[in-house]
């Protein structure tokens, strides 16, 4: 085995001689970071996790830890945050360094970390009978240590003292205490240079060659320094320091420094210093000439104001062509040089156009492939398209203006997709992904947004002679909707392909319901994002196409005999024997608290903070196409690095909505009295449960039951006449803010930015509903108050009681929601709005009724007979034919006469 | 009471360590269980021997009680395994720490415990010795506890912990101290599924061999708990190597939870990185749905023995489910193979 520094957190690391230097971390430390200090000092922990969880993401192979703050009790600060890190695996992978100037501080720490740490620092200041103790107690906790050139006499300036102090330590640590030599880092103090004290001049040299000595003399040690001091007197003149950290590593690393303490943000590379600037640096920092330091000063007002922000990350490919940049840019999702680099690639471009058809298409074909092999995912894929777009923008006027004098044709693209959500429907972020995944793959989409009638998008369709139509929709009467565009799409003679997609659509809805609507052309079920790509490309291939689509008809066929098959070996019951099945609870001692009011009530009191606690994260992945569960996700093999810098992204975008109250939640809740009526639910007005308020429909399960399952309603879980019960309704919603949110970000061409807080609206509605129902249990309705589940326990669902949603399995009657938000009041309550498809706008909005049975749950109707839909219209006061309309996606026989869509 | 030499039980121990692999002791639980005892059986009232501890904790599966409440059965157990072929056997102090014992109020017992325990084993060493002249060592066996250092027992708090380092280092060096009284000639610190809980028993082991003066072998033992390849509380087998080598350990290795196919690629990782010897000691397969092993001893030793043609190994034995069948058979099937060579720290 090879000597080399070996440590770890819940992974190793070893310091062997292919890593020339080790770029330590050091914005844990309050004194390099005041942000930092200030988290800490606030006691701000969960943000000072994402300082730390930064730096290993941007690559830091140790981070160091620094509570040494007068205001800060020091000890007990390094022990909550070590021991958090603990708890962060993503963190915790990396070794920490823990640094202090206490001891205490130093030993507290030690106590809290698995992995071998290093210790920053011991030196021999107090004498060496504390160094050895201190030493020894370093070797017992199993870390490595930074001994400082210090001794009783102070801090070792010169080469010849720092020299002296290192090899008397070592000594003592090799010799007596045994401490293994491959873990000892000499830091042989970095002071600054150019003060004017002429003393300070050769302070650079003497920290490099004691560098050089300890390496070529101590063997197996190490050379670590904090690199920050050196160019104290230049502070505010960030070019001049960034130069002067350069110059000084490039020269400290080549003697043998391999280890230090760096903002990597105040750290130019060698190479790209201006050169007089460079040469001056060198001069002081090497300690060349008596005049280095007035010469620093002539130049050094120059640079000044050149102060850039922090980075962390490698420039490097700043150097390249600018075409390997531009690509690097897409395949990163690098917006910060695209200006620059777009710019100068149209100056070299014979035409504006050829750099969006050479560069940038073939970087964003590299996206592609990446995307199609499964290397890139979807959110990555999308930064990748704000990129484009921004580069795209970039050019458009020069387009347009070549355009302009030439009458001559624009942009050659691979074609043109029509987007557009269905009439009644709100729900977009699907359809924007795959607007964007086209995008990038060189389709022109024109996204005619959400709401849009069918006459719009043929009438667009035809204008703009697009070469593929592709829906998206989410609530079940979309399906509908859908089938009767494809209807329409055949009337009108067009023939291009239809592409369908969206939650509650299916391959299956897609072959037996939409595809045999339009004969001439054909429907197509996309399942996500990651296969528009390729089935957009395969339709337009003049060459590809007609086996494709021979492919899908053939396979719909199939689908739509399979289907039919099942249906008629589905055994259905007569409605008359579901109900004699249905589900028994034995009401006679059944008692349920009254709830704390009845009627309705406006929740006002929201805070954004406390929401964000009650998200479940794991639909939120899946929206992007990540599927895997929260927080699992995160340290998946092959999504985990997208899933993380995906969650970052929303952290950091949270905080933003938080903090600027970007989102203006509303909510309107309600309870009444109630009784079960047959399948059906009615309120009263009051608790003599005389007058009636309004009847809650519901639908019963019709398959046939093994022995002993019952055939459910909601109904069935609320008691009947005789004994007391209540139902509650409630509406919430994250606001209408997000829509506006969403398009500011379109205008910037921050596609990635609009998804994301779409996506996080949607979480916000989806989190209100968990808490109010919470809220409901514990307090409004009252007949749970000694719940004590966390936030994130509700996942589960592991409480009393239940809130169907209409339009959801237990009750698939989209038209529930007039009642319940009439009842409810909640358009003037909340703002939400139903559409005439039943969609809730603003789409972040959840509605539904509570049922507070301790053996209700949640079941789906599926599918339903002639019977009981009969039934339904009747009790609902509704047309048959509209029945049937709003219950088409459940029912279990074909309508007569054929479902007739009003075409609005 | 006879103090034993250990200073020169450590030199024979590494001498022999180079000449071939040494075997591990089995299960002592599934032996116990073996032996179907009942609460009266355990606490020691109207049994054999009437334990000087009163708790008023019911002690059915306190293990480690029966040390004091019946002696002979556990020295049994021990001279079974000796005279399978163990060379080294473990005491039955796995949970015998204030902390583990707190559960059934026995926490008075455990200088008893550790001390008694080593006493026994030695015993029934000595008896082995006396009928086949081979000698044989006493591994103080130091277990986990029930609580751990670097993890939040609350999801809801994850900087809070149960249990601190210095708990843990007090707890481990009176378990030790005791360990040590009773003439253990080596420590075993295994079942490690947190390594902040093994660096307190190191710690621990380090004061009292200062405390006394010398100091004995110890060895190290992690848990891979699962598929993922990493410790429960997360880290790597090179990661967990790195965690615990400044104990500089007679040998270091994994224990527990697998059989001894899938602890297979965490053994060869260990055997790798580690400048010292390696030992494993696997379950007898993975437990059935009644909680029991149903891998036979030549199942078992089968599967080691590629362990050791492969040359990944110093010592092995066998972990739950392994019965004195499962350590003849593992002595026999590792015999024809030469222990893992490892070259000592070299210049880079």
């Amino acid at each position: 085995m090879n000597r080399y520094l070996r440590l770890s957190g819940l992974e190793p690391f070893v310091l062997t001689p292919d890593i020339p230097f080790v770029n330590v971390g050091e914005r844990t430390n309050v004194t390099g970071s005041a942000k930092f200090r200030k988290l800490i000092t606030n006691r701000d922990y969960a943000a000072a996790l994402d300082v730390a969880r930064d730096q290993v993401e941007n690559g830091a192979q140790i981070i160091d830890i620094n509570m040494d703050e007068g205001l800060i009790d020091s000890k007990a600060a390094m022990v909550e945050f070590l021991n958090l890190i603990a708890s962060e695996p993503d963190i915790a992978r990396v070794p920490v360094m823990i640094d202090s100037s206490k001891w205490e501080v130093i030993e507290a720490g030690l106590q809290c970390v698995q992995g071998k740490s290093i210790v920053n620092s011991i030196s021999m200041k107090e004498g060496e009978d504390a160094f050895r103790h201190h030493a020894r107690l370093c070797l017992a906790y199993g870390a490595a240590v930074v001994v400082m050139a210090f001794d009783e006499a102070g801090q070792a300036d010169t080469c010849a003292r720092k020299t002296e102090i290192c090899a008397r330590a070592y000594r003592i640590l090799v010799d007596e205490v045994g401490f293994p030599p491959e873990d000892i880092i000499f830091d042989p103090n970095v002071f600054a240079v150019a003060t004017g004290i002429e003393e300070h001049n050769n302070y650079g040299v003497d920290f490099i060659e004691a560098t050089r000595w300890i390496r070529e003399n101590l063997p197996y040690a190490h050379v670590s320094g904090g690199v920050s001091n050196l160019s104290f007197s230049f502070r505010g003149n960030e070019t001049v320091r960034e130069a002067m950290h350069a110059v000084f590593l490039y020269h400290a690393i080549q003697a043998g420094m391999d280890m230090g303490i760096v903002n990597a943000g105040q750290l130019a590379v060698y190479d790209q210093i201006d050169s007089e600037l460079r040469e001056r640096s060198e001069d002081v920092v090497l300690n060349r000439r008596p005049d280095a330091t007035e010469r620093m000063l002539e130049i050094a007002e120059r640079f000044r104001g050149g102060a850039r922000e922090e980075r962390v990350r490698d420039l490097a490919w700043r150097d390249w062509s600018v075409e390997k940049r531009l690509e690097h840019a897409l395949v990163n999702g690098i917006t910060e040089f695209i200006e620059a680099d777009t710019e100068e690639a149209r100056l070299v471009a014979v035409r504006p156009l050829h750099v969006i058809e050479g560069p940038l298409m073939a970087g964003m074909n590299v996206v592609g492939d990446l995307f199609g092999a499964g290397k890139m995912f979807l959110p990555q894929v999308v930064k990748s398209a704000r990129v484009m777009k921004q580069a795209v923008a970039i050019l458009l006027p020069y387009m347009e203006e070549e355009k302009r004098l030439s009458g001559g044709k624009g942009r050659e693209t691979a074609g043109k997709v029509l987007m557009a959500t269905v009439k009644g429907d709100v729900h977009d972020i699907g359809k924007n992904i795959v607007g964007v995944v086209l995008a990038c793959n060189n389709y022109e989409i024109i996204d005619l947004g959400v709401m849009v009638p069918p006459q719009k998008i043929l009438q667009v369709a035809r204008e703009e002679n697009v070469d593929v139509i592709g829906l998206s929709g989410l609530i079940t009467p979309s399906l509908d909707e859908m089938a009767h565009l494809a209807a329409e799409m055949e009337r009108e003679g067009f023939n291009i392909p239809l592409l369908i997609g969206g939650a509650t659509t299916s391959k299956v809805h897609t072959a037996v319901k939409i595809a045999p609507c339009y004969s001439q052309g054909q429907a197509i079920y996309v399942l996500d994002a990651s296969r528009a790509v390729g089935v957009v490309s395969q339709l337009l291939s003049a060459d590809k196409k007609s086996a494709y689509v021979q492919g899908i008809k053939a396979e719909y066929l199939e689908v739509i005999e399979r289907h039919e098959r099942a249906e008629r070996a589905k055994k259905r019951v007569p409605l008359a024997e579901a109900r004699a099945n249905a589900t028994k609870i034995d009401w006679t001692d059944y008692t349920v608290a009254k709830p704390s009011f009845t009627g309705t009530r406006i929740i006002d009191d929201w805070d954004l903070a406390e929401i964000a606690e009650y998200i479940d994260w794991t639909p939120f992945f899946r929206t992007w196409e990540l599927k895997g569960v929260y927080p699992k996700i995160l340290e998946d093999e092959k999504q985990g690095e997208a899933a993380r810098a995906l969650f970052a992204d929303a952290q950091a975008m949270l905080k933003q909505i938080i903090a600027e109250k970007w989102f203006g939640p509303r909510a309107v809740v309600g309870f009444w009295p109630a009784n079960a009526e047959g399948d059906d639910i009615r309120l009263f007005t009051d608790n003599s449960r005389s007058a009636s308020l309004a009847t809650l429909h519901t639908l019963r399960q019709q398959h046939a039951k093994r022995p002993g399952r019952p055939n459910v309603a909601m109904s069935d879980f609320v008691a009947p006449l005789g004994t007391d019960d209540w139902v509650g309704g409630f509406v919430v919603t994250a606001g209408p803010e997000e829509a506006s949110i969403a398009e500011r970000f379109d205008q910037a061409n921050d596609t990635y930015s609009s998804i994301l807080v779409k996506a996080l609206a949607d979480r916000y509605a989806e989190a209100m509903a968990e808490m109010l129902h919470q809220r409901v249990r514990r307090e409004l309705w009252a007949y749970a108050t000694d719940e004590t589940y966390a936030p994130s326990e509700l996942v589960g669902e592991p409480y009393r009681g239940i809130r169907p949603a209409p339009g959801y399995p237990a009750q698939p009657d989209h038209t529930e929601k007039l009642t319940l938000f009439s009842l409810l009041d909640a358009e003037a309550a909340t703002g939400v709005e139903l559409t005439e498809s039943m969609a809730m706008w603003p789409g972040s909005s959840v509605s539904g009724m509570y049922i507070a049975h301790p053996d209700s749950y949640y079941f789906g109707v599926s599918k339903v007979e002639r019977d009981q839909v009969a039934d339904y219209a009747a009790r609902k006061h509704m047309d048959m034919q509209e029945a049937e309309r709003w219950l088409a996606p459940i029912l279990n026989y074909i309508p007569a006469p054929l479902t007739v869509i009003a075409a609005a | 009471m006879t103090q034993h030499t250990n200073l020169d039980h450590s030199k024979h121990l590494a001498a022999l360590a180079k000449e071939r692999i040494l075997i591990m002791d089995g299960a002592m639980g599934t032996q116990i269980q073996a032996l179907g005892l009942a609460e009266e059986d355990y606490s020691g009232h109207g049994a054999t021997q009437k334990c000087r501890h009163h708790s008023d904790h019911p002690q059915k599966g306190n293990n480690d009680l029966l040390i004091l409440t019946q002696p002979e059965a556990v020295e049994e157990i021990h001279f079974n395994f000796a005279v399978a072929g163990a060379d080294i056997v473990e005491t039955n102090t796995f949970s015998a720490t204030t902390i583990a014992q707190a559960d059934y109020g026995m926490e008075n017992a455990v200088h008893d415990l550790n001390a008694e325990g080593a006493r026994i084993a030695r015993r029934a060493m000595d008896r082995a010795t006396a009928i086949d002249g081979k000698r044989r060592f006493v591994a103080g066996a130091v277990g986990p506890t029930n609580r751990t250092a670097s993890l939040s027992p609350d999801v809801n708090d994850p900087g809070y912990r149960a249990v601190t380092f210095d708990d843990l280092r007090i707890a481990y060096g009176q378990q030790v101290r005791g360990l040590i009284e009773g003439g253990a000639d080596l420590i075993l610190i295994e079942t490690i599924f947190d390594t902040l809980n093994a660096k307190a028993a190191i710690f621990a082991c380090f004061e009292a061999f200062h405390d006394r003066g010398a100091q004995l072998p110890l060895m190290i033992s992690g848990t891979i708990t699962d598929a993922s390849g990493r410790t429960l509380s997360g880290q790597t087998p090179t990661a967990f190597w790195h965690s615990v080598s400044h104990a500089r350990p007679f040998t270091v290795g994994l224990n527990c939870a697998l059989g001894a196919a899938a602890m297979r690629p965490h053994i060869a990782e260990l055997a790798t990185v580690a400048d010292t010897l390696i030992c494993a000691y696997p379950n007898a397969g993975l437990p059935n749905a009644f909680g029991q092993y149903d891998e036979g001893p030549d199942d078992t030793a089968g599967q080691i023995a590629k362990f050791a043609a492969e040359g990944l190994v110093n010592v092995v034995g066998g972990c739950c489910g392994t019965t004195p069948d499962h350590i003849a058979a593992i002595a026999a099937a590792v015999a024809p193979y030469a222990p893992r060579q490892f070259r000592d720290k070299v210049a880079a």
